[in-house]
């Protein structure tokens, strides 16, 4: 639309798009905090960490307890879990990555790399199914392993987990998180 | 507003031309009332009626609600409790906000798929099945916004299993679903915004229904043959057509009080036929119900998101051409979404130029078969997700689509149509014989 010989048309110009630049920087100034507000408010972000007293679990049992507003699972496996999880070749698992936030991350999904401990007693993770955010279920669905011991069975859309929180079977893409954790002392547990 | 020609309002009394001189309100409602109908229209035309009905007692019975809720997660399963408890008649203003819900979303199945038979969607009517399409999704919004709100354990774990559905979309998912949350979890930043949103929604509802009226107040009515209204002048529009008033407006409502009849039996004697008993448990984040179930109204498109699971190849195939962006949980959401966008791209993927399914052989056939396959997938959605269930609803959602990007596409090049009729009245004829005196009845006013 402007000349460049047009000196008063490419002033005007100027002003034009000066003034529309500046109406939608100012327009969208004035939506960005109206947009800001629904995002997680200053006492939801502060972020807390919780001790966890486990002299209560017996081997073979679990607890959940919540964390950050999401179900945390804290189980002391039995020998047979343990067995059942570590006789798997991690390069046969739908999603071979440990997905524990405690190691360097893109380490393989061998049972090894999720627990807690080195002896694999302590399996440690997010209760929430990575396929839409249910809590899956212990001990229920219809997957077993090699040793012949199920998992976990989220109700929703039927993903199977493994006894070390693996996918197995399912919609869910990954295996069970394995959250920020620590023990703090012999019968205690740090989240976080 | 161009359309079908009839007379227009004229001011007569003096205060109606002191008032139409200052604001044409009068005629506004007059010419509106009035419209030109075809006068063929079978009973297949009133869940409009319903529909606005259902939005107008919608709004009523919740703005109601809202002065006994309480919208905070330690209040509001006990508020609910309390308006079924101890609010004057709580119980079965609840129930009838709960049981409304169903009528209105039976009536715009019912209403859709009218116009996919018929054809409504097809040329002039783009706009008006757009706007439609829109406010159908709208009130899935506030329908399952609305859920959420009594605090049940089905309201959270919904709003957990929806908001998750978001969390799907690559790289931006986790931030939008954190957005929508307001927190890493359904808590009570969700329960308010959710609150807030669910009253507004009803009226930008109302607002598109007053341009979906519009727009098809623009092109004139469809019709059960599909034939136009002939334009040529007013006397012989008026071969065609009947005024909305008193006509249609009193047959509506002889339907609409026909279908109250049965509402307000569902709404008194068995108020919870169409709950669930988990919603009657508040609401707990350590613990999800054994069989997380939607309201009935949604299942069908629940049934396409789980259909595609990781072992199909279709998913496969995408998870392998986009480099593993798109995973079997992306695909799920991308088709329970993309079933409602295919509604929406109808007029344009059906390429038949005969509008009315009634002359269409082949069309009729198909049509029907995707009539089954949507009782099948709201079955099927109620199913756990094991056995035989998955195929099930694996080979619903592919008629899905294959339906309206395969067949509808095909379905205009390849079929032979029936003859149909000359003109609207010539359809009228032919059904209720010639009409001894004039066709034209002048309307009672």
């Amino acid at each position: 639309m402007s000349q460049a010989e047009d000196h008063d048309g490419t002033r005007r110009d100027f002003l034009y798009y000066a003034t529309a630049g500046a109406g939608v920087v100012a327009t969208g100034a004035a939506v960005w905090p109206l947009i800001n507000q629904m995002n997680p408010s200053a006492d939801v972000q502060a972020l807390s960490s919780i001790l966890v007293d486990t002299s209560s679990i017996e081997v073979g049992t679990q607890i959940t307890v919540k964390w950050r507003g999401k179900p945390v699972f804290l189980r002391r496996r039995s020998a047979e879990e343990i067995e059942d999880a570590r006789s798997v070749d991690p390069a046969s698992l739908p999603d071979n990555d440990a997905r524990n936030a405690n190691i360097t991350a893109g380490a393989d999904g061998a049972d090894e790399n999720r627990t807690l401990d080195e002896a694999g007693e302590w399996l440690v993770m997010m209760g929430v199914c990575t396929h839409l955010g249910c809590v899956p279920l212990n001990d229920a669905g219809d997957y077993v392993g090699p040793g012949g011991i199920g998992g976990w069975f989220c109700p929703c859309h039927g993903s199977h987990y493994d006894t070390a929180g693996r996918i197995r079977k399912g919609p869910a893409p990954e295996n069970l998180p394995v959250p920020t954790a620590a023990f703090f002392d012999d019968t205690t547990i740090q989240l976080g | 507003m161009a359309g079908i020609p009839h007379d227009h309002y004229e001011p007569k009394t003096g205060a109606e031309k002191w008032v139409n001189n200052r604001l044409g309100i009068i005629g506004l409602v007059y010419d509106t009332l009035m419209i030109p109908t075809p006068k063929n229209l079978n009973w297949m035309w009133i869940w409009g009626i319903v529909l606005a009905f259902c939005l107008g007692l919608q709004i009523v019975t919740g703005i109601i609600l809202v002065m006994h809720y309480t919208p905070h997660v330690d209040l509001a399963f006990a508020s609910i409790e309390h308006i079924m408890r101890n609010v004057n008649g709580g119980h079965f203003l609840r129930y009838l906000h709960m049981n409304g819900a169903s009528l209105f979303f039976l009536a715009v199945y019912l209403h859709i798929f009218r116009g996919l038979y018929y054809g409504s969607y097809k040329t002039p009517r783009e706009i008006t099945w757009i706007i439609g399409i829109l406010i159908y999704v709208l009130m899935m919004g506030t329908a399952f916004m609305g859920y959420v709100l009594p605090w049940g354990q089905m309201s959270f774990w919904g709003a957990t299993v929806i908001t998750g559905l978001f969390g799907a979309i690559p790289f931006i998912g986790e931030p939008i679903q954190t957005w929508l949350l307001g927190g890493p979890a359904v808590d009570n930043a969700t329960l308010n915004r959710f609150f807030s949103l669910h009253y507004l929604l009803p009226f930008i509802i109302a607002g598109l229904t007053i341009v979906h009226i519009w727009a098809f107040h623009t092109t004139g009515n469809n019709n059960p043959t599909g034939v136009d209204v002939r334009r040529e002048s007013k006397e012989i529009a008026k071969k065609d057509t009947l005024p909305f008033w008193p006509y249609f407006v009193i047959k509506d409502f002889f339907a609409l009080a026909l279908i109250l009849v049965v509402f307000f039996a569902v709404v008194g004697f068995m108020p919870n036929y169409l709950g669930h008993p988990d919603n009657y448990i508040e609401a707990n984040p350590l613990a999800t119900p054994a069989h997380i179930v939607p309201e009935w109204y949604f299942l069908p498109f629940y049934a396409i998101l789980r259909a595609f699971t990781a072992d199909v190849w279709i998913v496969m195939f995408t998870n392998w051409i986009t480099f593993g962006i798109v995973d079997a949980k992306f695909f799920g959401v991308i088709a329970m979404f993309g079933a409602i966008i295919v509604w929406a791209l109808v007029p344009w993927l059906d390429t038949s130029s005969v509008r009315s399914g009634r002359y269409r052989p082949t069309f009729k056939w198909w049509f029907a078969i995707y009539c089954v396959d949507f009782v099948v997938l709201t079955w099927v959605g109620a199913m756990p997700a094991e056995g035989i269930y998955p195929y099930i609803a694996l080979a619903g959602a592919t008629y899905w689509f294959a339906f309206f990007l395969v067949i509808l596409p095909l379905l205009g090049v390849l079929e032979k149509p029936a003859p149909q009729p000359e003109t609207i009245e010539a359809d009228f004829n032919a059904h209720y014989g010639k009409p001894s005196g004039d066709a034209a009845a002048t309307p009672a006013e």
